[in-house]
């Protein structure tokens, strides 16, 4: 994998404003089923949400991404961050992309999910372990492309359906794959 | 007539440790071979059902299972049922789901496409936790089943229930 090294210097200073902690929204909001709009990644107000998703993902124990939906807000942004995650392996740090689409992906490998905006549930999904994802980071509004991999890429997917409005619950594997948590982060 | 005897066989009730022990215990004793079983918790009451072989009658099944029932905590249903030959289809398997605000008759209309199109749901789960409901159904088409046309009319009886649904392909990868 190669890392993008614009995209994991990026920092979420680089907004210049300070994110404020928002509420995270859980199903059945019809926010978190409603299709993103696309942003204008310069927008101040873009920018601001960009930093709000940072703060909160900082302060939720276990967070390693959160979306725009789960903020209440029907947009195409999200932040990921899994770089303290035992299972990541190559990864960006903390990042923000706006209006990202998944390239292209190879090699599915079926993992056990949960989400913030679901509490009560874990469900099974495939998902391509490597994955090619373009996007535009927020306030300068430069476009990227990133290669990711193994728990970097599950995230990513994971925010960019958050995004088009699906939830790990539209990918569950089977009648069988959706499990109720047992433990809460 | 076929030489194999198959028993249907329910346990539902007041959940407690030691039912699936007890239960299967009988069961071995009188030399019944458990074949398909599921054994679940529903909103915490214990669920078992399960298909067993066997040449015991079902009298002499349920005189050994009427001991779970003494105290009226559980309920024992036994009965024979003949041998299902599941033919393999030539359709396709997809992976259906349903999220949003629980209400009664999702699962209603919601299997209500799926019949209308000809298609068997094969399995089917679904949770409620706090306000929100969950269906997820694993479902066979038949072959030439106009797909799209299945989503769109499973899109348009979640839109007017107020819920989310996707369908997508129960693929397998072979190894």
């Amino acid at each position: 994998m190669v890392v993008n090294t614009r995209v994991l210097e990026w920092a979420e200073t680089d907004l210049g404003v300070a994110g404020e902690v928002r509420e995270v929204v859980r199903a059945p909001a019809a926010v978190l089923s409603t299709l993103g709009e696309t942003v204008d990644p310069t927008s101040p107000d873009v920018v601001r949400l960009a930093a709000d998703l940072v703060a909160t993902m900082r302060v939720s124990p276990g967070c390693v991404g959160l979306a725009a939906p789960q903020v209440g807000v029907g947009a195409k942004v999200f932040c990921v961050d899994v770089s303290e995650h035992p299972k990541t392996r190559g990864h960006h740090g903390t990042f923000v992309l706006c209006n990202a689409e998944v390239v292209s992906g190879s090699r599915n490998e079926k993992a056990r999910e949960g989400c913030m905006s679901v509490p009560d549930f874990t469900g099974d999904v495939k998902r391509p372990s490597r994955i090619v994802v373009r996007g535009w980071l927020p306030g300068t509004g430069e476009e990227v492309e990133l290669e990711a991999e193994a728990f970097e890429a599950r995230a990513l997917q994971h925010e960019i359906d958050h995004c088009d409005g699906l939830l790990f619950l539209d990918r569950a594997a089977g009648a069988h794959a959706v499990y109720a948590r047992k433990t809460y982060l | 007539m076929s030489d194999v005897t198959l028993h249907a066989i329910t346990v539902l009730g007041h959940d407690r440790p030691g039912i699936i022990a007890e239960t299967t215990d009988k069961l071995a004793g009188l030399g019944l071979n458990l074949e398909d079983s599921t054994m679940t918790l529903l909103r915490g009451h214990f669920a078992m059902m399960l298909v067993c072989e066997g040449a015991a009658p079902d009298a002499e099944i349920e005189q050994a299972l009427a001991p779970l029932t003494a105290d009226g905590s559980l309920t024992v249903t036994v009965r024979e049922v003949p041998t299902e030959h599941v033919e393999a289809g030539d359709g396709t398997a997809w992976v259906l789901s349903v999220h949003g605000a629980d209400r009664p008759g999702i699962v209603s209309a919601v299997a209500a496409v799926v019949a209308g199109a000809g298609g068997n749901i094969t399995d089917l789960t679904t949770r409620l936790a706090g306000d929100l409901y969950l269906l997820v159904a694993e479902v066979d088409l038949p072959a030439g089943a106009d797909v799209a046309a299945v989503e769109g009319e499973l899109t348009r009886v979640a839109a007017d229930l107020g819920v989310g649904v996707s369908l997508h392909p129960a693929d397998a990868d072979e190894l």
